[in-house]
Parts: C-alpha cells; sequence; structure tokens
C-alpha cells in the first residue's frame, strides 16, 4: 500500500458557463507526500483544490474522476462528501481569522469539528481538542482552550484551523495559500508544523501558494499550473534546477530575486530625508477608574536617513511600528518626539503652505491595489490629485499632458486616462499608483507593502519598474516590507525594526549576508529560499 | 427569482411614488371640483360617475380633497427630509472625518433627540408654536436629523479606513475637503434609500399630526385631517374613510417598496 497513491485525480475539469476553468488537470499524491501547486493567480490551482473536496461554486460543472484511497470522490453524492470532508479530507485556508467562528471557545471549535463526525461524549471530545491543541504548539498557552479567537494571533489562529484540519486524522490534507497571511518567523513555524504533521501521520498533502520559494522548503513534488492546465510535474529538486516548461522557467524566473547591487553615492551630500529619534504614541484603553493607562509606543525612539536616489529597505513583522513610523513620515501624524526633515524642512511640525510644499517631494504607494482608489473617479483625476499641492494648479491641457507622460512612465498608455479604476487588474492599479506618486516629481516616494498583495510574476515586473524608475528619475525610495527577499531585491540599505526600535542597520548585503542582531538572524532563517529544497531550517524548532 | 423580485419592488414602488407625486402636481392646477366650494344639497353621496370617491358632509368632492392632500402629504414629507439630510449629513460627515470630541458631541445629541419619542415631541412642538405645515415640517425635520447624521457616519466611517482618503491627505487635502470629494459621492446610494424610508415616515407623521389637527389647517386639504372627519360618520359614509386610507397606506407601501428595491439594487453594485 506505501507505493500505491493516496489521492488520484484523473481529466478533472471545471467549468462556469462557456468559461473552462480548469482542464483536464490530471495528478496523484502519494502517502507521506507533498505536492506543491504553484500558479499566477487565476491559473486555477485553488480550483483544482477545491475541485478535489468538491467545494466548488454551484454554478459550476465539474467533469473527471478523483480517488482518494481507493473511493471514488467524484460520484459520492453531497451528503457523503459533507462526511468525507474533515473525516478523510483536511483543509487550512489562507485567512484563519475568517475559518475561526469568533464567537466560540476554540477548544469547543476543536471538538464540534470531532462531534460533528463522531457520535462521542463531550468530554471525550473535549479531550481529543486539548491533545489536538497541544499537538499544533498551542499547549505552552494557558487556558488555550477558553481562548476566544481575537485573543490569538493570526499564526495561533491558523494552528487552531490546522488542529481542527487534522483533528479526525484524515489521510489527506489540502492547504490552500495557508502562509501567505502571515509574516516570515510565523510563516516558517506553520510550515513546519505542518510538514511535520504529514510526516509523522504518514499523511498526503496538497499545498497551492503562488510562492515558489515555500514550495521549495516543503514540497516533495511540483505541479506548475497555467491557465487552467498542469503544464509541467516534477520533483521540486528538478523543477528549480532545469524547469523544462516555459511558463515554469518564466515562474522560476520571477520568484528568483536577484539581490540588487548597490549604487554607490557622492559623499557629502546631505540627506534628502531625515529621521531623528521619532516617537509616536498611541493612548490604550483605559480598564481602571483611577488611573490612566501608560500609552502605547508604537515606535520608539526610530532615527533613519534616506539620500538622493538610494533605495531604504525598512523591514520588521507585522507589529513592530512600520506602519506607524510611515504615517510620521508622511505627516499624516504628529509624533510625540523627534522629528522629521525633507529636504531641510521641518516636515513633522510644518503647517499651511510649508507643509503643502514639502509634501510635494513625498509621495506615497499602499498595499492593497483595490482600495487605493477612489471607485468613482477616473484614472486622470486620481492621478492628477497631488497637484492639489501646487500653488497654482496647472491648467487642464498641461495637466492632461503631465498625467499622460506619468502613464506611459510606468508602461501604461494615455488613452488610460479616462477609465476607472476598476477596469484595470492588480498590477495595472499598482502602475497607477505609481503613477500618482509620480505626478509632482518628488525626491523620496514610499511604498508601504507595495507589492505584497501581487503575484510572482507581477511583483517581478513592478521591481523591475520601480528600479528602471530610480536609475531614470534620480528619486529615493523608502520601501516598507516584511518580505526579505523583495527588500533584498530592491534596497540599497536595510533597517530593521523589531518592537519599535530599529535594532540593525547596514548595507543590504551585509545585513543579509552576515546579520548580527538576534532578530534578524531569525528573520533571515525563516524566510524561505528557493535554493534549498526540501529542508525548513531547523534554527526554529 | 431574486433578480425579478429586486426589479418588482423597485418598479412598482417607483410607479406608485411616481403616481402620487404627479397627482400631487396636477392638482397644483386642476382638481374635478374645488374643495373648497361647499354645495350642502350634495352632501354624502356615495361614490358615483359626477363624484368618483363621492362626497362629504359638506358636500364637497372627496376626490379633489385627496389630490390636495398628495399635495400636503408630499411637501411636507419631502421638506421635512431635506431638512434632515441638510443638517443631518454635514453633521454625520463632520463626525466621521474630526473623531474625537466633535464626534462624541454630535453622536451623543443624537442621542438626545433619539430619546424623546419622536411623534409625541412633533405634537409638543406644534402644540406650542401653533398648528400648521411650517411646524409639522420642522417638526418632522427635526427627528431626520439623527437618522441622517448616523447614516452618514457609518458610511463614512467605512471609507476613512480606505487607502484612497490616505491618500487624498498625502496630497494635502484636508478631512473636510476629503469628506467633500470623496466620502459624499461614495454615499449617495445610501442617503438617496434612507431618504426614501424618511419620507415614508414622514407622511405617516403627517397624517398622524393632522389627525390631531396639529397639521396643515384649513382651507388647505389633508389626509388625517380627513380621516379625522370620517371619524364620526363611519357608519353612515364608510367610504369617507376609506379613500384617505387608502391613500396614505398605497403612498407608503409605494415608498417602502421604492426604499428596498433601491437598497438592494445599490447593495448589489457595491
Amino acid at each position: 500500500m506505501s507505493a500505491a497513491q493516496l489521492l488520484e485525480v484523473m481529466d478533472l475539469s471545471v467549468a462556469i458557463g462557456a468559461v473552462r476553468i480548469l482542464k483536464n488537470v490530471s495528478l496523484e499524491v502519494r502517502a507521506g507526500e507533498i505536492l506543491g501547486l504553484v500558479g499566477a493567480s487565476g491559473s486555477g490551482k485553488s480550483m483544482t483544490a477545491r475541485g478535489i473536496a468538491r467545494l466548488l461554486p454551484p454554478t459550476a460543472s465539474c467533469t473527471g474522476i478523483t480517488r482518494l484511497n481507493g473511493q471514488t470522490l467524484s460520484s459520492k453524492s453531497e451528503a457523503q462528501m459533507r462526511a468525507i470532508r474533515g473525516r478523510d479530507i483536511g483543509m487550512v485556508f489562507q485567512e484563519p481569522m475568517s475559518a475561526l467562528n469568533p464567537l466560540m471557545r476554540i477548544g469547543d471549535q476543536v471538538a464540534e469539528t470531532v462531534r460533528a463526525h463522531r457520535q462521542i461524549s463531550d468530554r471525550e471530545a473535549q479531550h481529543l481538542a486539548r491533545e489536538m491543541l497541544d499537538l499544533v504548539g498551542l499547549q505552552g498557552e494557558k487556558g488555550a482552550l477558553d481562548r476566544l479567537p481575537y485573543e490569538l494571533s493570526g499564526g495561533q489562529c491558523q494552528r487552531v484551523a490546522i488542529a481542527m484540519a487534522v483533528v479526525l486524522s484524515p489521510q489527506f490534507l489540502i492547504a490552500d495559500e495557508p502562509t501567505t497571511a502571515l509574516d516570515v518567523i510565523t510563516q516558517a513555524q506553520v510550515l513546519l508544523l505542518l510538514q511535520g504533521l504529514v510526516r509523522s501521520r504518514n499523511m498526503g498533502m496538497i499545498l497551492v501558494t503562488h510562492d515558489l520559494a515555500v514550495i521549495a522548503q516543503l514540497a516533495d513534488r511540483v505541479a506548475v499550473m497555467h491557465q487552467g492546465e498542469i503544464v509541467e510535474q516534477a520533483p521540486t529538486a528538478e523543477i528549480l534546477r532545469r524547469p523544462r516548461n516555459a511558463h515554469s522557467a518564466a515562474l522560476l524566473a520571477a520568484s528568483e530575486l536577484q539581490p540588487k547591487r548597490a549604487t554607490t553615492r557622492d559623499g557629502g551630500t546631505p540627506a534628502v530625508l531625515q529621521v531623528r529619534g521619532i516617537v509616536r504614541e498611541y493612548p490604550r484603553r483605559r480598564t481602571s477608574l483611577w488611573h490612566r493607562p501608560k500609552p502605547l509606543r508604537a515606535v520608539d525612539g526610530v532615527s533613519l536617513s534616506v539620500y538622493a536616489g538610494e533605495t531604504i529597505g525598512l523591514v520588521g513583522e507585522s507589529g513592530s511600528g512600520k506602519s506607524s513610523l510611515l504615517r510620521v513620515i508622511l505627516a499624516l501624524e504628529r509624533p510625540q518626539g523627534g522629528e522629521v526633515s525633507l529636504l531641510g524642512g521641518a516636515l513633522s511640525s510644518a503647517t499651511g503652505a510649508t507643509l503643502r510644499r514639502l509634501r510635494r517631494s513625498i509621495q506615497v504607494v499602499f498595499q492593497d491595489p483595490y482600495g487605493s482608489f477612489d471607485p468613482r473617479w477616473t484614472v486622470e483625476q486620481l492621478i492628477g490629485e497631488p497637484f492639489f499641492l501646487l500653488s497654482t494648479p496647472p491648467s487642464n491641457v498641461e495637466r492632461r499632458r503631465k498625467v499622460a507622460m506619468v502613464l506611459e512612465q510606468v508602461g501604461l498608455s494615455a488613452a488610460d486616462a479616462q477609465r476607472p479604476p476598476r477596469e484595470f487588474s492588480g498590477g495595472e492599479r499598482q502602475r497607477i499608483a505609481i503613477a500618482r506618486a509620480l505626478i509632482t516629481e518628488p525626491a523620496v516616494i514610499a511604498f508601504d507593502e507595495a507589492v505584497s498583495a501581487l503575484d510572482v510574476l507581477i511583483r517581478a515586473q513592478i521591481l523591475a519598474l520601480l528600479a528602471d524608475l530610480a536609475e531614470r528619475l534620480k528619486v529615493a525610495y523608502l520601501f516598507v516590507s516584511h518580505d526579505l527577499n523583495v527588500i533584498r531585491a530592491i534596497a540599497d540599505r536595510v533597517y530593521v525594526m523589531q518592537q519599535g526600535r530599529i535594532v540593525e542597520e547596514g548595507a543590504a548585503a551585509a545585513v543579509f549576508d552576515s546579520p548580527r542582531h538576534a532578530y534578524t538572524q531569525a528573520l533571515v532563517a525563516a524566510s524561505p529560499k528557493l535554493a534549498i529544497p526540501g529542508r525548513l531550517t531547523e534554527y526554529l524548532t | 427569482m431574486s433578480s425579478a423580485a429586486r426589479n418588482l419592488s423597485l418598479w412598482s414602488g417607483a410607479f406608485i411614488t411616481g403616481a402620487f407625486v404627479v397627482v400631487a402636481a396636477v392638482a397644483q392646477f386642476w382638481t374635478p371640483y374645488d374643495p373648497r366650494v361647499l354645495s350642502i344639497t350634495d352632501k354624502l353621496r356615495p361614490p358615483s360617475a359626477q363624484h368618483w370617491f363621492g362626497t362629504d358632509q359638506l358636500g364637497r368632492d372627496v376626490l379633489s380633497m385627496i389630490m390636495q392632500g398628495a399635495q400636503t402629504s408630499v411637501g411636507v414629507a419631502l421638506v421635512s427630509v431635506i431638512i434632515g439630510m441638510c443638517v443631518g449629513v454635514p453633521l454625520g460627515l463632520l463626525s466621521a472625518a474630526r473623531r474625537g470630541a466633535t464626534d462624541e458631541i454630535v453622536m451623543r445629541g443624537n442621542d438626545l433627540i433619539f430619546a424623546f419619542p419622536a411623534l409625541l415631541m412633533a405634537i409638543l412642538i406644534t402644540a406650542v408654536f401653533g398648528p400648521g405645515a411650517i411646524n409639522a415640517i420642522i417638526a418632522i425635520g427635526i427627528f431626520n436629523i439623527p437618522v441622517f447624521a448616523r447614516v452618514t457616519r457609518a458610511g463614512a466611517l467605512q471609507q476613512w479606513i480606505r487607502d484612497y482618503t490616505l491618500a487624498a491627505r498625502v496630497a494635502g487635502k484636508d478631512p473636510l475637503r476629503i469628506s467633500w470629494e470623496h466620502i459624499l459621492p461614495n454615499l449617495l446610494g445610501l442617503l438617496v434609500v434612507q431618504g426614501a424610508i424618511q419620507f415614508s415616515l414622514g407622511v405617516i407623521a403627517e397624517a398622524g399630526l393632522s389627525y390631531v389637527g396639529l397639521s396643515a389647517q384649513p382651507p388647505i386639504q389633508s389626509w388625517g385631517r380627513m380621516l379625522n372627519e370620517a371619524q364620526t360618520l363611519t357608519v353612515l359614509a364608510p367610504y369617507l374613510a376609506l379613500f384617505p386610507g387608502i391613500a396614505v397606506l398605497l403612498f407608503v407601501l409605494g415608498l417602502n417598496l421604492l426604499g428596498e428595491g433601491l437598497r438592494r439594487r445599490a447593495g448589489r453594485s457595491a
């Protein structure tokens, strides 16, 4: 039995209306094996995972044969499938928070999963839930069973979701982007946990992700998808070494972010952006009638400098204070201490006309390509919005000419100016956001996780565009991200932030190749790498 | 099914509401008879070819009275909704834009108005300042203010967490300008829906106030007063109560259908 296939999928095709979403997908997974399913967004990888569990939208029509451990899933009724999901197939999804019931204690949630499938006493179910939460590494948590989802971090929630997926000892696990919403260190921990479970229980697993580096760390074999078809299927090491298919090669090339060669800067020029000793505190909710609570210090004495034309990376986990710092630098919030100066002007204390003048020199690109634009405005209006900062607004002709110019600079066409943002894809929207940031010819552009929501192919294009623009326009970037590989690819110098402080700074190559601070070392170790297939670092366990 | 049902409530609501508005507009220039002219010889005629809805105890044509009553009803409800929007929407925008103390003061002020039973307060206001259409409008309008303020604030807060408001601030725009340029246009759908709902509540409130004699005074016609006068004659001439009653019911139903249809349509496009 050990050599036999645990899961066999033959000619799985899915169509919604006339649109064929999956075309004859065939794959196999052995017991104890992890199959990585990769592809650009829209390539059908999630649909394949859902097709196997028969969790397709009601309008979809599905053909093909799916066999799990000898039983044919594709001929089962929906009622039978409901019993199989959870018992024979466990599932873990991207958003751990939305997978859990926010009003139910986590112990009860795990126990409920058990009782939905087995005739078992409440006591036994609770006992099993405790065992399972121990197994996924929540044993150290005092009273873990009694906690509610909002009391847990994203990583802990994902552990609970995994506990619910494996509590009935299914033979097969489907994980759809299980770590995409988590930061690097947590991601590494969750991946290790999944890998350990698959190995120790001899389960099979399909890991759906757009991140080849995650695949490289975890999967034994890889199936590459493109437009609903599997274009290549091979052992991980082989695909990483020499991909046979053009689409796999493109995916690999886009994932292999080349470390940037540091540009040399002229000595003696003053910094364009100088941040000195910034302190930013937020009031905490009052819990006592008599004592005012101590404020939460999100940014604690941070100093950094950005020189003309240079790209600075600011790295840190969620909650490290990066976003608060960025808001102070953009003069959206005032700091409680310290000073931000831009081109010699005191930005953090400026008001009125001075503030408007300084703001022209610093612009921003946000993470979410969908939330960054007013849906009712046209691209021209959106890109032209920062013209508000000019003391004399440009004439309509001038305005149109400038918008057309920046649109072309970011690789879009001037004809796009009259269209609304909803007609553009995520990558195109990020180009529009960059165009909006360029329109006032700023000295510094801040990027807040600006490529995190994009898939690898688009991400590579946007990074190439940014490198090109920096070269041509001599604009400096302040690039905030939790993704070390991205920072490595774009930054000349790096600041590492932890709990509101800068714990390490230096040239990108030096910081990533020989990190000195323990936190940087952990980040570098946890960051998934394409190069070492099938091995997560032991450092974290 | 759902799509057809959605269209049904939207279009039937729009049709009924539209019909009443047209009737009110026509009544400005023409009614079958002049409802101010009394004709005792024609009193209490049941519905007939000459008088479709019959005549009342003073011989006035009921159809003509209802047509002019529609004017009062539409006028009072519409103006009170406009008052509620003109004051409530800016307050809600301000509240969401400023947060902090401003928000607290505005919203607690809203709570204060909400704490009073609306109709009782309207009766108090009209009793103190004298009965009349203008005072009825003011009384109903005041109670529309907190409704619009809350709806606007809730919708605005959802937009303030979106990145485009941050982008606008980086472009140097202050919160009030952002409220005007970005937030308000995106709230219009929501406000139109709430407007339809408040309109129907306004029609009921106006009928209630005029029933107790605190809204429009004679010779201005109103459905509430027609109902009041018909009350003593229910046994003799039931149609006197029937037609104004149906008018109130149908108009409110139409407005509610319209509001529901608009709400679903807004939900679908969002």
